[in-house]
């Protein structure tokens, strides 16, 4: 249907589509723009018109948190330079829309890692910023934004401000779901390595319990630390797990062979997952196989073992295009936290999902370390357990929201990043700094340039 | 803005009265729904509706919706609109007629074709377009198996209907790619004030199952519910009748 084409600019523009999070639920149209420079950049910001535009970069995010219906989505990744390595420091300095694949790809060969990765190598370093990533090291590391030691920021005025860390502004943007404006640039410290290889233990925990008491006792020899939880196993075995956890490889650990060449970054990929597939492939049935057999495969304990960067981080990464496998009706994730001294609600939630018999085979339970300053940050100390449910689960809905209830109830929250679906009067019992964030934004971006879909459901 | 679920956090009903979708509302306010525009008629009906459905904690506001008269949709419509996003559109107007009379009483069997089709037809329209500019939002039509195939008990509304489904499926191809969803649905017959005392139809359902199918076809993002579902089955049979036998049919 052709829209009124006086009273719309862009209407003869040709990137008028349809967006989706990386969930591919709740599909909506924007003008996807694709600024080559900070002067493109500003000017799209300036014409961005009546509904707003907001930033994205690779779409990492599952819910609507990079859609903008019926305005401008600005497509980021066209600005990837890295700027400035100090190889020496530790510091990179480069635009946001590098990935942190790029990243990873230029500094390893100098003995240099990013501070922070989540499981995914594909997303964008404002995407990190915005989202306030964490990643297996939250518990030694913190968030991404502990990172960032300065930002350049474009903000509703067409202005260009540099933002540093204990700012306003700077809390407010780290996390802030590209809400304060379009970040350009970011300086990042980073974290010095000898080789590309992890060393990794792996160990089985029987249920739960099990896995918490291990988690507690032993977490902070590790800087990396991650469970994957089996959410099919019920009775006794509920909660049973495998754990991952291990630190960069140091060079005298490596083999021979090996030594040769230590940073090599090496990224193997699959075939693409097809565009279609069929409906229910994701059923209790394939999944519960698929986590018996996952289950039994990890080794009941075992140290040392070497693995590449991209198998200990990244699994999925090698599977482009994975998210297909939950068919048309796309999938949601569900994050939360939940404080330390709330152990009962965790063993709660869990004991309630493994009795709804979700079909979940990517169930991930880690410890949270301390909580960093920003604003709408989701990391707070304590458990966060985050799992993918098919979008067509008769009843998840409902579901959900009763979890919402307790995970607020212990004074958890939901991670906005993975959102498409929170009831939005729970927000600002999970954020309290949630009317400083409103407050900020009425003030910096008053005709509320900057929106989003999620901004709009959530009334952010 | 819809959720994952495809479920909208506000509503504007067209046909503010209609069973069907009150019902509709009632179950879309017990999940997302806040924020609920009632349209049609200014009468005691609008304002009693739009209490019960206050009472379950929305927002409701009543509007002045006239489908006979298209010269204001625009207007209206637009006022609605312009307070902020609507999520779903539920276009659920019509009149049923009384068959006997309309056949002979023509202007009467226009009543039903004008309400049916025309206002349908001019209310889609300045829907759709705020929709597309919006960039999301789903358009609810609710059509009826009686436009599948005309027969001869109720074929003035069943043509009208049959207009309304083919333009709404029209317009759901031409929106295609916007962001906006349109949704046909064809209930069977449904026990409502305006069958009441009409001859029940085999797999007659309720109001309620009605909304059950819609929140179902949305989460689905689905463009055309039967209600019940068997319909889809046995409408296909019945359309394929030849003229002669289904003539003879006691349907």
């Amino acid at each position: 249907m052709s829209a009124d084409t006086d009273s719309d600019p862009h209407v003869m523009g040709l990137d008028h589509t349809t967006v989706t999070g990386w969930g591919r639920t709740a599909p909506t149209a924007a003008w996807l723009i694709r600024p080559r420079s900070y002067e493109e950049a500003a000017a799209a910001v300036r014409d961005c018109g009546a509904r707003g535009g907001i930033p994205r970069g690779l779409g990492r995010a599952y819910g609507d948190a990079a859609q903008n219906a019926g305005g401008s989505v600005l497509d980021m990744t066209a600005l990837d330079r890295v700027h400035a390595i100090d190889a020496d420091g530790g510091t990179v300095l480069c635009d946001a829309g590098v990935s942190l694949h790029r990243l990873m790809e230029v500094l390893l060969p100098l003995g240099w890692f990013v501070p922070v990765t989540p499981g995914t190598r594909y997303v964008t370093v404002g995407g990190a910023i915005g989202a306030d990533i964490h990643g297996k090291n939250h518990h030694v590391s913190g968030s991404f934004a502990r990172h960032v030691l300065a930002l350049e920021l474009l903000t509703a005025d067409g202005e260009i401000r540099t933002v540093i860390p204990g700012t306003p502004l700077f809390d407010a943007t780290a996390g802030g779901m590209g809400l304060t404006g379009v970040i350009l640039t970011a300086t990042i410290r980073l974290q010095p390595v000898e080789t590309s290889l992890m060393s990794v233990d792996t160990e089985r925990a029987t249920d739960l319990d099990d896995l918490m008491a291990r988690l507690t006792a032993t977490d902070h020899r590790y800087r990396y630390s991650v469970a994957w939880i089996d959410l099919l196993a019920r009775g006794a075995a509920t909660g049973r797990a495998v754990l991952t956890r291990g630190d960069h490889a140091p060079l005298d650990a490596l083999p021979a062979r090996l030594r040769r060449d230590p940073l090599a970054f090496r990224t193997p990929r699959l075939p693409a997952t097809p565009e279609i597939l069929p409906e229910g492939l994701l059923s209790r049935t394939t999944v519960g196989l698929f986590n018996e057999l996952w289950y039994r495969k990890a080794p009941r304990a075992r140290t040392g073992r070497l693995q590449r960067i991209s198998g200990f981080f990244h699994p999925l990464d090698g599977v482009p295009h994975w998210n297909r496998v939950y068919g048309r009706g796309g999938f949601v994730q569900y994050q939360f936290v939940v404080g330390h001294g709330r152990e009962d609600a965790l063993r709660r939630i869990v004991r309630r999902i493994s009795e709804r018999r979700c079909p979940s085979f990517l169930a991930v339970l880690k410890r949270f370390g301390e909580a960093d300053p920003g604003w709408l940050s989701f990391p707070v100390p304590g458990w966060t357990l985050a799992l993918d449910i098919p979008a067509g689960l008769p009843g998840l809905g409902a579901f959900l929201d009763e979890l919402d209830e307790e995970v607020a109830a212990a004074g958890g929250r939901v991670y906005l990043a993975k959102d498409a679906r929170l009831r939005p009067e729970l927000l600002a019992a999970m954020y309290p700094r949630l009317d400083d964030f409103r407050e900020l934004r009425a003030e910096l971006d008053p005709h509320g340039v900057f929106v989003s879909d999620l901004a709009r459901r959530l009334s952010l | 803005m819809k959720d994952a679920f495809g479920l909208p956090q506000s509503l504007l009903v067209l046909g503010g009265t209609s069973e069907i979708a009150l019902a509709t509302a009632r179950r879309l306010i017990a999940r997302r729904t806040r924020t609920v525009w009632l349209a049609g008629r200014p009468s005691p009906a609008l304002e009693e509706a739009a209490g019960q459905l206050r009472g379950l904690g929305a927002d409701v506001h009543t509007v002045a919706f006239d489908a006979l008269d298209p010269a204001s949709h625009e207007a209206v419509l637009g006022k609605v609109f312009a307070e902020g996003d609507v999520d779903m559109v539920l276009l659920a107007f019509g009149l049923l007629g009384d068959q006997a009379r309309d056949e002979r009483e023509p202007e009467a069997a226009v009543r039903v074709a004008q309400t049916n089709y025309t206002g349908a037809v001019s209310a889609g329209l300045v829907c759709a377009r705020s929709l597309q500019s919006q960039g999301h939002g789903s358009l609810v039509v609710m059509s009826s198996v009686a436009g599948e195939r005309a027969r001869r008990a109720n074929f003035i509304y069943g043509s009208s209907k049959a207009g309304l489904d083919a333009f709404a499926q029209g317009l759901g191809d031409a929106l295609h790619g916007t962001g906006v969803h349109v949704m046909v649905v064809r209930p069977g017959f449904v026990r409502t004030r305006m069958t009441a005392g009409l001859p029940e139809a085999p797999l007659a359902t309720t109001p309620e199952a009605v909304a059950t199918a819609v929140e179902l076809g949305l989460r689905r993002r689905t463009e055309t519910v039967w209600v019940p579902g068997t319909l889809r089955v046995v409408m296909a049979a019945l359309r394929h009748l030849p003229r002669a036998v289904f003539r003879r049919l006691p349907v």
